[in-house]
This record gives C-alpha cells, sequence and structure tokens, in this order.
C-alpha cells in the first residue's frame, strides 16, 4: 500500500520505502521530508507543478543524487548499506531523452548485463525488442531511429537488468502525439505483463490516471497528498 | 630595422618585445570582431609571462651558479606552478590542482629522473634546468588540454553518464570513452611536432646548439631526443592525469559531481 508512513505506523513489507528524504541544493530545499512506502508491483505516479521536486524526488530513489537527510530502504535495507551499481540495478531508470550510447540496438541492451559479466544473448535481445514493439532492430544503428523508437529501446535497455523497480521520469513527454499514445500503452502493458514496481513522474494527470494506481502530489518539495488514485483525483476535483 | 635604432641589447629586447606584444593584441581585437573576447586574458598572461621571464631569467642567472640541489629545487617549484597553472583550465572539476600537480610530477618528473639518471640529459644545472622546464611546459599543455577536453565531454553528456550509472556501470566505466577522447586530442600538438621536427620547424634549442658551435648532426640528433622526451612526459602526464580525474569527478557513493551550473 502505497502511504505516508506517519499515517499508517510500521507498513506492510515494502519493496521501497523513503523516510523523511530531503535534499537542499544550496540554499534551496528541494525534497522536504518525503516519506511513503511502496509495495510488489505498485505503480506511483508523482504528479506537481514544473520546479515542484519531481525529477529531484526520483533521482533520490536510485541514489543518482544524495540525500541531505532521510535515507530509502530497498527490501527494507538501508540503501545506503548497499553497493549502488547493485541498487541501480534493481532499482531501473527510463528517462525523459533516451540517451543512447553511440552504436546498435543491440550493443545498448547489452550494455547493462555487461556490467556484471553477463552477455545478454541474441535471442534475449531479440526478445526484449518484441516485447517493446520492436522486432528485427537488433543491428540498427540508434542513429536511424525515431523519438518513439529510441524511447522504446530506452526502456529495453532498462528491462535488460531485470529490475524489480522500474523509476520513469516523464518517459513520453519529449515525443510527438502519436508517439507518446505508443509508449504510453507500451508502458501500460509493461507495467501489467511484467507485474513490476514502478514510480513514473508526469505532469500529466490523466497520464498519471492511466498508467498509476497511486498518486503523490508534490508542491515545493512537499507532499501535499497521497493515496490511491481515484481517492487523489477526487480530492483534488473538489478543491 | 629595429637594430638601426636601438643600439643598447636591453632596448633592443624591449622594443623587440613590444612590437611582439602588439602583433598578439592586434590578434585579440580582430578576435573581439567576430565576438570572441580574449583581450583582457591575453593582455594579463602577456603582461605576466613578460614579468615571470624576467624574473625568472634573474634568478636562474643566480641559482645556475648555485649548487646542484638548487635546479632539482627550481624543477620542483615550476612542477607545483604547472599544475596552478594547468588546473585553471579545469574550471569546477573538484581536486584538480591535486591531480596536475601529481600527472606533471609524475609525468615530466619521472622522465626528468630518468633521463638525467641515464645521462641523456646533462644533470648540470645549466642543461638540466632548460630541459626539464621545456619538458614540464609541454605537460603543463597537454595536462590543461585533457582535463579541459574531459571536463567539456563530461558536461556535454551528463544524460549519457547518468544512464550508464543507472544500468549498473562502474564509474569509469561511464566516461570511458571521454577519458580515451582526452587523452587522445591532448597528445595531438606532441604528435604534430615530433611528425613535423625539420620539416615544419627547426626548434629553438637547436639553432642554439647550432649557434654556440654543436656539431649539426648532434645537434639534430638531440633535438629529436628532446622532442621525444616531451611526447613520453606530456603521454604520461596525461595517462595519470586522465585516470586521477575521472576518479576526482564522482562521489563516493557514485553520483556524479560535475554538472552544469544551473
Amino acid at each position: 500500500m502505497v502511504t505516508t508512513s506517519s499515517t499508517t505506523g510500521t507498513p506492510s513489507r515494502a519493496i521501497l520505502r523513503c523516510e523523511h528524504l530531503c535534499r537542499t541544493v544550496g540554499s534551496k530545499q528541494i525534497v522536504n521530508d518525503i516519506s511513503f512506502s511502496l509495495n510488489t508491483t505498485q505503480t506511483l505516479a508523482i504528479v506537481g507543478p514544473s520546479g515542484s521536486g519531481k525529477s529531484s524526488l526520483l533521482r533520490l530513489l536510485n541514489r543518482l543524487d544524495e540525500p541531505t537527510s532521510g535515507t530509502v530502504y530497498f527490501n527494507e535495507v538501508d540503501y545506503r548499506q548497499v553497493a549502488p551499481r547493485e541498487l541501480r540495478r534493481h532499482i531501473g531508470m527510463v528517462t525523459q531523452r533516451p540517451f543512447l550510447f553511440p552504436g546498435s540496438v543491440a550493443e545498448n541492451l547489452q550494455f547493462g548485463p555487461r556490467q556484471r559479466g553477463e552477455e545478454l544473448s541474441g535471442d534475449g535481445v531479440s526478445n526484449l525488442l518484441e516485447r517493446v514493439g520492436l522486432p528485427g532492430f537488433s543491428s540498427r544503428s540508434i542513429s536511424n531511429l525515431s523519438g518513439g523508437e529510441a524511447q522504446r529501446v530506452s526502456l529495453a535497455r532498462a528491462l535488460a537488468n531485470s529490475p524489480s523497480v522500474l523509476l520513469m521520469d516523464e518517459p513520453t513527454s519529449a515525443l510527438d502525439d502519436e508517439a507518446k499514445k505508443g509508449v504510453e500503452s507500451l508502458i501500460r502493458q509493461i507495467i501489467g505483463d511484467q507485474r513490476l514496481t514502478c514510480v513514473l513522474v508526469t505532469h500529466d494527470t490523466a497520464q498519471a490516471a492511466r498508467l498509476a494506481d497511486h498518486i503523490l502530489v508534490l508542491e515545493s518539495g512537499r507532499v501535499v497528498r497521497i493515496g490511491p488514485t481515484s481517492e487523489v483525483l477526487h480530492a483534488s476535483d473538489n478543491l | 630595422m629595429l637594430q638601426t635604432i636601438f643600439r643598447s641589447q636591453l632596448s633592443l629586447g624591449l622594443s623587440q618585445a613590444a612590437v611582439a606584444a602588439a602583433l598578439a593584441i592586434t590578434v585579440a581585437i580582430l578576435a573581439r570582431r567576430r565576438g570572441i573576447h580574449l583581450e583582457r586574458e591575453t593582455l594579463i598572461a602577456l603582461v605576466r609571462g613578460l614579468a615571470q621571464i624576467v624574473a625568472v631569467g634573474s634568478v636562474l642567472v643566480l641559482m645556475l651558479r648555485g649548487p646542484r640541489w638548487t635546479g632539482g629545487f627550481l624543477l620542483a617549484a615550476m612542477i607545483v606552478a604547472a599544475g596552478a597553472t594547468s588546473a585553471k583550465r579545469a574550471k569546477g572539476m573538484p581536486g584538480a590542482f591535486r591531480v596536475s600537480a601529481y600527472a606533471i610530477g609524475s609525468g615530466a618528473g619521472s622522465v626528468i629522473a630518468i633521463m638525467s639518471w641515464l645521462g641523456v640529459i646533462d644533470a648540470a644545472i645549466t642543461s638540466l634546468v632548460p630541459v626539464g622546464s621545456m619538458l614540464i611546459a609541454n605537460a603543463m599543455n597537454t595536462n590543461g588540454l585533457a582535463l579541459n577536453r574531459f571536463r567539456s565531454e563530461v558536461l556535454a553528456h551528463v544524460g549519457e553518464v547518468e544512464s550508464a550509472l543507472a544500468l549498473g556501470a562502474a564509474p569509469s566505466q561511464s566516461v570511458a570513452t571521454f577519458v580515451q577522447s582526452s587523452f587522445e586530442s591532448s597528445l595531438i600538438p606532441a604528435i604534430d611536432s615530433l611528425r613535423s621536427l625539420g620539416i615544419v620547424w627547426i626548434p629553438g634549442l637547436m639553432a642554439g646548439m647550432l649557434l654556440s658551435g654543436s656539431r649539426p648532426v648532434y645537434a639534430a640528433i638531440y633535438q629529436f631526443v628532446v622532442l621525444a622526451m616531451i611526447f613520453a612526459s606530456s603521454g604520461l602526464t596525461s595517462l595519470v592525469s586522465t585516470i586521477l580525474i575521472r576518479s576526482q569527478v564522482f562521489s563516493p557513493a557514485e553520483q556524479l559531481l560535475l554538472r552544469p551550473e544551473a
């Protein structure tokens, strides 16, 4: 259950649990005392206006940035006790822009497993590409991909690490309408099929409603509201 | 023309320096017309360079008459100064001075030490200091180029570096391409100097040796020796520098510290 820990006391075994997470840059507190927990297979959408700290919060979850105070528990282990590389393999991330590495699509998909000495086979690459709707793209150069295709490759690259949690930072906001629909439907399918635990940052409340079962509303780095999607949206309508 | 106007060596030297400086300032003014503002930096560098070389020249005259250890002391001071100068090319990179001083010290310092021990560089101060300073100066330039290129590459590819980290890559792996390109590009001037030796340019050391009566063949061979030493010390400096700096741009928790200013 996605909750603020302050409202429910000790939650049931959560895969991801934030406790009083704060991050200050210079004199500005960009993430301010955020606590929530997320159980397996739940999808949490983080919504809020620009500059509210959505992406900053997401970057704290896989420790790309360091919290100023507070911490995150991954499978009930303080993530500062886990080697960063190991943590990031389990908590995958898809960014707004795909940032693919120069080379072929297959090389991009093989990158993650190769970091821990594993080789993703040709069949493994093909399976992943089929899952993201890009069969036969294995040998394609990344310079010949459209925006939507590149984002699908980025998603497949993150999945190649078999993560337990997938973080997505505005994965469709840099795409045109058609590509956006395709990638969103793919995300929905992957969330459903894989039973992945996801944290999705979006500025689009409608997209949050379509993809997530829980919503966290951020404003100025603080949690304004958190709960099941229908409840949060209903409460927002009544304001 | 200047020789006919100025009779004393000092006034001739100053007039030649003024003409050369005027030429450099003209270039800075031309650059300004194209929106490239180098004039302040050029002016400061010219004044500072002249003051430094005159001061060092005066000190050298005194030191060259001193005991042998003064040569080592002078070269060590040059390494520290070179480290501070080239670290400025790595603005915003943590530990740039320390990395530069280590890199130039181990690159140029080790080549000077080994070559002096083998007798390739005469251990007399009159030979050790000028040749050593050439190696240090070139190592400094190479180090500056390597750090500057590495900084630019990382800042231009923050997304790619963090994507690699997010996929479980080691920090060294996430910047490996940029370490390689920085190393390669920093050595271009040293490689080009070696390639064009005797064809495009006849370096000052060789001209000086010829003027002081050395046999032309020995002067030519020794010039090659100096350039090969420059290449070796520059290469070693760049190698050490790029290896050390890559760990400086990450936190202990493997987070990228070098980010564009908001």
